[in-house]
């Protein structure tokens, strides 16, 4: 029951008063409406924009958002209206869906957009109305089909890992630029195509003479030399049919497409050729064979998509071409006719019979008018002229058709192209926002760990600094390290060098973990002593119970089997020092670091910022005694990365 | 009661009214002593307005509010003001999907236009409803007759009351248990004849209907189902 109706309800329940009489047996009672709610107006409130309506407008929906319960759950009490966060644009479109009972589709509207909304509110799009249903299922798959597309592509640029040799070398054919060996292929392929439509048209050409005074074309002159490259053209040729024949998926359909057949044919006449060289009488048969090797020009559509095009545009205009072709004929056909029996009476007319004359005919139908034959009587001029006007005519029609459907088809494949390069772009630019973002990621990471060593050493004057990120942003990151906890991996950006050292990496432990949980460690630990070593053993029971995950194995750092150029250039990366104003109290000594990530905590604690140890030090700052005995091959001190007091860097590394 | 009509051309007939679908066919009571020509000038958007909410709380026996929500929802399907046969078949039959409400919203169609104009206007909806709904058992009874006398002669006989049956069996539609039979209506109306044909001439009267429902709890029992419906 339409909706809009549901007002007429109480008119429908009087009318059955009329069957009252009629009726034999009791009636059953009436419902009892319970809630005698007077009719109300409610309001909904979309992103600011009130909306209001009664609240049996939209009860007359029960199964969608606005009509049920479910509404109550965006029912703002301060306010007293119900909150959408939503658009109000499409709301527009839904309210009235709730007020006359069609659904429409504005043309504006982005489809998916609409889509959301509507799912949103509980409407099926099913019931869009008649007006808009049409554009809406329009573009509605006109949005499926750029998603099959993009997945499709997505598919493709996919390595897939297990493909055979002859499916790579099929998919080489077919896509010449997923390789360089493809693209090297193709183009040699090309070249010789052209190159022997070259020699077949050169072979032709008269090339001076010999003593007899007579013209030799160049094929009989250097015939040897034509001979050679033919040959070689046809090698070239025949290769490549019987590797693409390898590598097809399927051979029976390969051998049946045009293009195979396209290949056989440009290079059978040789092979007939070589075969029948001796035998003078099928030499004939043998010179008109070779005229086949122009077809070696139709291998030049596998290089160039608009032949493609064109040649599926012909395909897809075979009826208008036939209807062409058809009322042609009919033409042709008539004023042939015509023109033999009106020139019949002309003595030496050229027009001895009707299809002699169709080729008058043709020739003036296409306004050609070679004037090798032309009418002599008046009826024959009359007619003759009727016939080229009317030539014009019947050309004319079918071709725009034919111009239409090729276009059609070219700016669709120009689309196609075009949305494959925009959407590389967009790629590009997406995997710079994310490496951005996991960049401030790892920035705020940082921050957040001095934050925390500072308020566990309970300086609030510093908190400052690290405020920069938004509660939203550290929310985030929190989120973010709980994942890192959870798995006990961390992130990294991406750095080649880098991405290489994951790999070899068996702890799962990185560098950031380690420093965080030194801070951690260092920061919840006042009295621990920052001298010297701590033992191993506190080492470990700490490591340990910090991460449990950590290995047992602390007598080798986690990435020492790391390489020296690694770790050096690590340290370059990941140097994080937040200038502080002054450093005295540091000095170079590695096993100080300890002390200075320390105590450098509580003196420099009052106005001056921190300076962290460097992360990337194969042997974190202080808490191992490997550190101490085992000088980095890379340490131009890693102390000396404290720049000089007073400037306030602020160097991120991205590790 | 003063009636408004508005239209946009300044063609007015003092004849016949017209009237414009609210579809946007056009459509017109057909006449006799128009020109086309005329005819295409005055096919204009016709609105009727009814006047003096007051008017009409007086003459009904429905609140203003209620008065609002009727005139909300009537506007709401028939935005010109006025209801035409073809609509209120089709509102009708919204209601009874599975089977053929339009015989009996005919007849309806009929017993609502008093006036017989092949429209119906609000104020005769609300009358119409205000009987139905609030009015004594005597005016139902009697607007109950008025639907049955197809052809306002002041008698039902058999034949009119067959098709009303008829038309009421219509409404079930053909996927009923039990199935119809053919000669089910005639027996339902040989029933209803039996019982209100008191003086057996074949044709019942008014007074006979009056008098026979009265005499009937359940008659009297049914009509009093539908007071709440507002």
């Amino acid at each position: 029951m339409a909706a809009g109706v549901a007002a007429w309800l109480p008119f429908a329940r009087a009318a059955a008063i009329g069957w009252m009489p009629v009726a034999n047996c009791p009636m059953p009672l009436a419902p009892a409406d319970k809630n005698k709610r007077q009719d109300e107006l409610i309001i909904l409130n979309v992103s600011g924009r009130r909306f209001q309506t009664w609240r049996t407008t939209l009860e007359r929906y029960p199964d969608t958002l606005l009509g049920s319960t479910e509404k109550e759950f965006f029912f703002n009490e301060d306010t007293k209206e119900y909150f959408f966060d939503r658009d109000p644009e499409v709301f527009r479109c839904v309210l009235n869906f709730y007020r006359t009972g069609k659904l429409h589709y504005p043309r504006y509207e982005c489809i998916s957009a609409y889509d959301d909304e509507l799912a949103f509110y509980g409407i099926l799009p099913e019931i869009i109305g008649d007006c808009c249903y049409e554009e809406y299922k329009d573009r509605k798959r006109e949005n499926a089909e750029r998603l099959m597309d993009d997945n499709d592509s997505e598919n493709n640029q996919e390595s897939l890992p297990s493909l055979s040799f002859r499916q790579t070398m099929w998919r080489a054919f077919e896509n010449p630029h997923t390789s360089t060996l493809a693209l090297v292929f193709y183009y040699v392929t090309g070249f010789f195509i052209a190159v022997s439509v070259i020699t077949n048209v050169v072979e032709t050409v008269p090339c001076g003479t010999v003593p007899g005074n007579k013209e030799l074309p160049c094929g009989e002159r250097y015939a040897v030399a034509f001979f050679c490259l033919d040959t070689a053209c046809v090698m070239i040729f025949t290769v490549e049919y019987l590797l693409r024949l390898f590598a097809a998926p399927s051979r029976y359909r390969f051998i049946r497409s045009v293009m195979s057949i396209i290949d056989v044919v440009a290079i059978m006449p040789y092979y007939i050729g070589l075969v029948m060289t001796d035998n003078e009488d099928v030499s004939g048969a043998f010179v008109t064979l070779r005229v086949f090797r122009v077809f070696r020009i139709f291998k030049f559509s596998r290089h160039s998509q608009g032949l493609r095009i064109l040649g599926y545009t012909l395909k897809s205009c075979a009826s208008e071409l036939g209807f062409l072709l058809f009322s042609l004929t009919m033409a042709i056909i008539i004023f042939a006719t015509v023109m033999f029996y009106a020139e019949k009476g002309s003595s030496a007319s050229k027009f001895t019979s009707i299809p002699a004359s169709f080729w008058y005919t043709i020739v003036t139908m296409t306004t050609l008018g070679y004037g090798d034959m032309v009418p002599k009587t008046i009826a024959g001029k009359i007619f003759g002229s009727i016939c080229s006007l009317s030539g014009v005519l019947v050309i004319a029609l079918p071709v725009p058709v034919i111009v239409s459907n090729f276009s059609r088809i070219y700016h669709q494949n120009q689309r196609a192209d075009k949305r494959r390069a925009q959407k590389k772009a967009r790629l590009a630019r997406i995997r710079v926002a994310k490496t951005g973002s996991s960049n401030a990621y790892l920035h705020s990471k940082r921050n957040g760990l001095l934050n925390e060593a500072l308020e566990m050493t309970g300086s609030p004057e510093d908190e400052h600094m690290t405020k920069t990120t938004s509660l939203i942003e550290s929310q985030h990151h929190h989120l973010l390290h709980c994942l890192e906890k959870t798995t006990g991996l961390s992130y990294l950006v991406d750095d080649p060098l880098l991405s290489v050292r994951t790999s070899t990496i068996k702890n799962h432990e990185f560098i950031d973990e380690q420093m965080f949980e030194q801070n951690c460690m260092e920061s919840s630990m006042q009295n621990y002593p920052s001298t010297r070593s701590p033992s191993l053993s506190s080492h470990q029971g700490l490591t340990t119970s910090c991460c449990s995950r950590r290995s047992k194995k602390t007598t080798h750092l986690p990435n020492s089997n790391l390489p020296a150029t690694r770790l050096r250039s690590m340290q370059e990366l990941s140097t994080i020092h937040i200038q502080g104003s002054e450093q005295p109290s540091l000095t170079t000594s590695r096993s100080s670091l300890n002390l200075k990530a320390d105590d450098g905590l509580r003196p420099n604690c009052k106005g001056s910022q921190i300076t962290t140890a460097i992360i990337s030090i194969p042997t974190p700052p202080a808490l191992t005694p490997e550190g101490e005995s085992r000088p980095p091959p890379c340490s131009p001190g890693p102390t000396t990365n404290i720049p000089p007091i007073g400037s306030n860097i602020v160097k991120v590394s991205a590790l | 009661m003063k009636v408004g009509i508005f239209t946009t051309w300044s063609f007015v007939t003092t004849h016949t009214q017209r009237f414009l679908i609210p579809q946007g066919r056009t459509s017109f009571v057909p006449l006799t002593t128009r020109d086309k020509i005329e005819d295409e000038l005055e096919m204009t958007m016709v609105c009727h307005r009814p006047e003096g909410l007051e008017q009409l709380e007086a003459q009904t026996n429905f609140s203003k509010r209620e008065l609002q929500v009727l005139y909300r929802g009537f506007k709401n399907e028939c935005p010109s003001g006025v209801v035409n046969e073809e609509t209120f078949k089709q509102i009708y039959s919204q209601f009874f999907p599975h089977g053929d409400a339009s015989m009996y919203a005919h007849y309806l169609f009929n017993a609502f236009d008093t006036t017989q104009t092949g429209s119906v206007k609000f104020e005769d909806f609300v009358t119409a409803l205000s009987i139905l709904l609030r009015g004594t058992v005597h005016e139902k009874l009697r607007w109950t007759f008025n639907l049955y006398d197809i052809n306002k002669d002041g008698y039902i006989n058999k034949e009119e009351m067959i098709d009303i049956v008829k038309a009421i069996y219509d409404m079930m539609g053909k996927y009923t248990y039990p199935v119809l039979k053919d000669d089910t209506p005639r027996q339902h109306v040989d029933v209803f004849f039996q019982k209100m044909d008191k003086n057996k001439d074949g044709v019942v009267t008014l007074d006979e209907f009056l008098e026979s429902c009265q005499e009937d709890d359940n008659i009297m029992r049914s009509l009093q189902l539908f007071e709440n419906v507002m």
